[in-house]
């Protein structure tokens, strides 16, 4: 086929598809931020934490988990049971976010809530303890070699498409995260409850008056934003190896994103995580070494250029 | 008159000598340093404490009147935390002699430490070939593998078994990257072509793109020049994208049987690697690791606690030998003329330049019908004998070889 | 920051007897304590409690919280180490082509080579300044957490950095060329007297005129403005000291450690500092220095305590922000309604 700089077209294509993989996990989890920050204030340092959580539950749902249960005995003491679902990867792309949702909004009602009032400092600060508790504990249990988790039955091999092999589980990723983003950003922007959400984001007092009840909306929200990063979590545990660690570099990159498409919008975080994702794997092909950091360039050009975010609404 | 005094004298001499008075601190104080909750906490962590536990116990260090202690820590990978702690262990703490730690930056800077203050460091989890080459000291030695070694091992046995072209994909990051510079090398030498190579950044999560490259170079042998996470997830893609199923094999340069446990059999089957023990091989092996997974959660002993059984029997023989902890030089002198002989890594000698002799093997991962029971992951492919297995001693640029 | 919190933003009457006692007090350790401490230890904690009142200057005083103050600290080190044990400077120019000048330097004496370190800070800090400046609050955070990490990044390819091993074996030199600093005294010395002096500096610099307008901004930006302060000027000159401190912290530490090494300019080093002048009690004058003697000594235990040192971090995170906003410090100095 033809060539693009001493490039091949296979290869370019290869190149712009995983990308575009990678494009989905930063969507989904800048997705979470963008709708957190949108209703909260508060940046979730804890999101890669939770991305975390939500591919170890995956893993748990499969193999079992020693759940620590208070003895009645004297001495006390914990005995552990074990509980083994069994439950596949289906099962956890439903169950996963919902269980780390849950424990989100657990985390938001116990500790977030006492700090709305402060500065929104503070909020990263205290997501950044949780984030740090949450990944040391797994950290300890779990050590750092990682886990594993295959790909499910359905999703194995993959389709020869002439330029590369495209992995089905991948295909999956990409349309599947590309319909969980646009059905957010449906509900968010067209329905009546996403009406609320942002109208509540804009004056929660003048909202409340008309009798909805914004904190356990703050609530749910921020369950759901939760939900995401785990979402994210399940699908990123057969291809990533599932570690305590996972979240913690993916967080700073899913900032950048963030931070590049400008808090505003949901459109902006979903179009900017793509959108990254395929630059970086165009990078990935001409200048390799810096595939890393052209993320973190692209973010220091666009503030020079526009402070504000490419579809921020300007602070 | 004078007789009685020299013969009190004599007889106050013989008590002290029984008595561990040239002991410092009147005790042999061990330090086992290494990651305990990181990436390498698994082949390491506290089953080298555990190790280096069992081996004073074999050892028999109360039955001999010797007084031993075992302290540990963690230095979480990092290189200040670690001087740290060696710092104030040995000024404090008059800890005689330090074992393990894994991660290269931080055994480097220990090296130098120990040297300057003149103890023992016995190296097992560390990579860096330099710890025998131009940073050796007449403190160190380095026991259980090193760079070198897993280059030659991994590179020489696969390309005489048919594995002649070689695609590399490295961290790009020194070590990464003296990894791959030492494999081609060795690949060169045996006949085989090296096709090409590409680096990823370090740390990375996806290697999709670059696992592309690599496919179509269509080389028989990918080298993975890299090392944790990377290696795992390196492998795991490879898998997914059915390059292992293709006829392409993954041979990976630095890699733990922790790391296939990880993997799990279906994803690291296939997969080459060389390591300097294994629990499998022999009685001995398995009687040892028998006594030792109890005590470390089931988790199997990797190279790097056998390394440290090896290197504190061999420490506490030599201390025996001289009746005195205190001149490190001496110590490790001793070791060097000692024959070193233990269960688990048999008869070996430790060379001038620091550099502990034994054989390293060739692993092949089982397949997961291949295996019957946990940790059951390996299979023999080649022995590589004691004086192949590590760089030729003149060729190391370490000053403590004369010519 | 808006409000650090409810208290400060009552007045307290100027009461600076009571920072003169805390100095005096302080002082007077210093000198103590090496008899009864290890001295590598109260070297580390100076060193750390320089980088905390570095990063205090910038939030405490400005309001504006930097997630990547690892950056200036890391980076110092690295030049430092490099100066120390190398000395040639490469630098990029243009002729034709890029390439590499080479300036053939002989290893500096230390005091030569934490000056290059700190102008290596004071550079970064003007770079990162001038983009991060643009954007405030959380923004700000995320941003200069964002360049940290890209730094990071370049920090593990970068040849002269040696990667994950790190610059090893820095000689520690001899200071102007007479004092010898490998006695662990002499380097005490001269690594309290750095302390010292910065730290005058620092509380110099924050009871002027200029550090008034600091405060100023801190409270109310808008009203700054519409006073006729050039607010962005004010803070990125802000930020460049910060940075500098921070730099010379970083350049001590690599002489006392005879080491540069990644987790300098990691995230997590970034993090570090931010809990030692939390806990320590961010916006007050010493609160750093406790909060850094306190998380070095709690590191100390950590290490033989082994692997909960994360959680720990965290939860005293978690407990600061929800319970003891003020920190040590602070919280003596509400108590006791003095100024500390």
């Amino acid at each position: 086929m033809f060539e693009v700089f001493g490039v091949s077209s296979q290869a370019l294509f290869g190149q712009l598809l995983i990308g575009l993989i990678n494009g989905s996990f930063y969507a989904l989890l800048s997705l979470g931020l963008a709708v957190i920050f949108g209703m909260l204030n508060i940046i979730n340092f804890a999101h890669g934490a939770q991305y975390m959580l939500g591919a170890f539950c995956a893993f748990f749902l499969l193999n079992g988990i020693d759940l620590p249960l208070p003895a009645l005995a004297w001495p006390p003491a914990v005995t552990f049971v074990r509980i083994t679902p069994g439950l596949n990867y289906w099962w956890a792309l439903v169950l996963a976010p919902l269980i780390v949702g849950a424990t989100g909004i657990v985390l938001e009602r116990l500790l977030l809530r006492w700090i709305y009032r402060l500065d929104h400092l503070y909020g990263l600060l205290l997501t950044f303890g949780l984030a740090l508790i949450i990944e040391g504990v797994f950290r300890n249990y779990f050590g750092s070699s990682g886990l594993p988790y295959t790909v499910p039955e359905a999703l194995r091999g993959g389709q020869n498409l002439g330029f590369m092999f495209l992995p089905n589980y991948r295909a999956w990723v990409i349309a599947f995260s590309l319909i969980v983003c646009l059905a957010t950003w449906f509900v968010i922007e067209r329905t009546k409850l996403g009406s609320y959400l942002r109208a509540a984001t804009e004056n929660p007092t003048l909202v409340r008056a008309f009798g909805i009840n914004v904190p356990r909306m703050i609530t749910l929200t921020y369950g759901f934003g939760v939900a995401l990063a785990a979402l994210a979590g399940v699908m990123a545990a057969p291809i990533y190896n599932v570690s305590p660690q996972m979240g913690a570099n993916l967080i700073i990159v899913v900032f950048a994103v963030v931070v590049i498409g400008g808090m505003g919008s949901i459109l902006g975080a979903i179009v900017t995580g793509f959108g990254l994702g395929l630059i970086e794997g165009l990078t990935k092909v001409f200048f390799p070494e810096a595939s890393n950091t052209v993320i973190f360039v692209i973010m220091a050009i666009v503030l020079l250029l526009r402070p504000a975010g490419l579809f921020g609404r300007g602070t | 008159m004078k007789r009685h005094i020299s013969l009190a004298a004599l007889a106050v001499a013989l008590g002290c000598g029984v008595a561990n008075a040239q002991y410092t601190d009147g005790t042999i104080k061990i330090g086992v340093m290494n990651d305990m909750s990181g990436t390498y906490s698994d082949l390491s962590g506290q089953g080298s404490v555990i190790a280096a536990r069992m081996a004073v116990e074999d050892f028999g260090a109360a039955s001999k009147g010797m007084k031993v202690e075992i302290v540990s820590a963690d230095h979480q990978n990092k290189a200040d935390v670690g001087s740290n702690v060696v710092r104030t262990w040995i000024d404090v703490d008059k800890v005689d002699v330090i074992v393990d730690v894994p991660t290269s930056s931080v055994a480097l800077a220990v090296n130098e430490i120990v040297r300057d203050k003149n103890k023992v460091f016995l190296v097992s989890g560390a990579a860096a070939s330099d710890l025998t080459g131009p940073q050796c000291t007449a403190n160190t030695i380095h026991w259980t593998y090193d760079t070198w070694s897993l280059a030659n091992g991994t590179g020489t046995a696969i390309v005489k078994t048919g594995g002649d072209t070689w695609f590399f994909l490295t961290a790009n990051y020194a070590f990464g990257l003296a990894l791959e510079r030492d494999t081609a090398a060795v690949v060169v030498k045996n006949g085989g072509k090296v096709l090409g190579q590409v680096r990823h950044p370090f740390p990375g999560t996806d290697f999709s793109s670059f696992l592309l490259q690599a496919q179509a170079s269509k080389a028989k042998i990918i080298g993975l020049a890299n090392a944790g996470s990377d290696t795992i997830n390196s492998i795991k893609q490879a898998s997914e994208f059915g390059i292992t199923g293709g006829g392409q094999n993954l041979a990976a340069l630095l890699a733990f049987i922790t790391d296939v446990h990880a993997l799990g059999l279906p994803i690291a089957q296939g997969l080459i690697m060389t390591e300097a023990w294994y629990w499998d091989l022999n009685d001995a092996n398995r009687a040892f690791t028998k006594r030792f997974a109890p005590q470390y959660k089931g988790i199997h002993p990797s190279m790097v606690h056998a390394g440290v059984y090896s290197a504190v029997t061999h420490y506490l023989k030599a201390v025996e030998a001289l009746k005195s902890d205190a001149d490190g030089r001496a110590v490790v002198a001793k070791m060097k003329e000692m024959p070193t002989d233990d269960v688990l890594f048999g008869q070996g000698t430790v060379r001038a330049d620091g550099r502990k002799i034994h054989p390293m093997y060739l692993f092949e991962v089982k397949k997961p019908a291949e295996s019957k029971a946990p940790w059951d992951y390996y299979k023999l492919r080649a022995t590589i004998p004691a004086n192949e297995a590590f760089r030729p001693l003149a060729e190391g640029g370490c000053p403590l070889v004369k010519g | 920051m808006a409000a650090i919190d409810a208290a400060r933003a009552l007045v307290w009457p100027s009461r600076a007897w009571s920072e003169g006692i805390a100095f005096a007090a302080m002082v007077l350790a210093l000198v103590i304590l090496p008899a009864f401490v290890y001295p590598v230890f109260l070297m580390k904690a100076l060193c750390f409690a320089l980088f905390a009142c570095a990063f205090n200057l910038l939030i405490g005083y400005v309001g504006l919280l930097s997630f990547g103050h690892a950056l200036f600290f890391g980076w110092a080190a690295y030049v430092t180490a490099h100066l120390a044990k190398v000395g040639n400077i490469s630098v990029p120019i243009w002729a034709g082509a890029w390439q590499w000048l080479t300036i053939p330097l002989p290893p500096l004496s230390p005091e030569l080579a934490i000056i290059g370190g700190t102008l290596t800070a004071a550079v970064l800090g003007l770079i990162v300044g001038a983009i991060a400046i643009r954007r405030q609050g959380i923004y700000f955070a995320m941003i200069t957490l964002a360049l940290a990490q890209m730094m990071f990044l370049v920090a593990v390819q970068a040849p002269f950095t040696h990667g994950e091993d790190g610059i090893q074996a820095v000689p520690r030199g001899r200071l102007f060329g007479i004092v010898d600093l490998s006695d662990q005294i002499n380097m005490y010395v001269a690594v309290a007297v750095i302390f010292l002096g910065c730290f005058l500096l620092i509380y110099r610099i924050v009871n002027s005129p200029f550090g008034e307008v600091l405060k100023a901004i801190r409270e109310n930006e808008a009203r700054a403005i519409s006073l006729g302060y050039r607010t962005e000027r004010y803070k990125l000159v802000a930020f460049v000291l910060s940075a500098t401190f921070a730099g010379v912290a970083g350049s001590t530490k690599a002489i006392v450690f005879q080491l540069a090494s990644l987790t300098d300019v990691d995230w997590p080093m970034s993090g570090e500092v931010i809990l030692m002048t939390l806990v320590g009690g961010l916006g007050t004058v010493f609160g750093p220095v406790a909060g850094a003697f306190f998380m070095v000594t709690l590191e100390n235990y950590l290490t033989t305590i082994g692997q909960w040192v994360f959680v720990v971090q965290g939860l005293i995170f978690v407990v600061c922000v929800l319970l003891f906003r003020r920190g040590f410090v602070g919280e003596l100095a509400h108590r006791l309604r003095v100024r500390l």
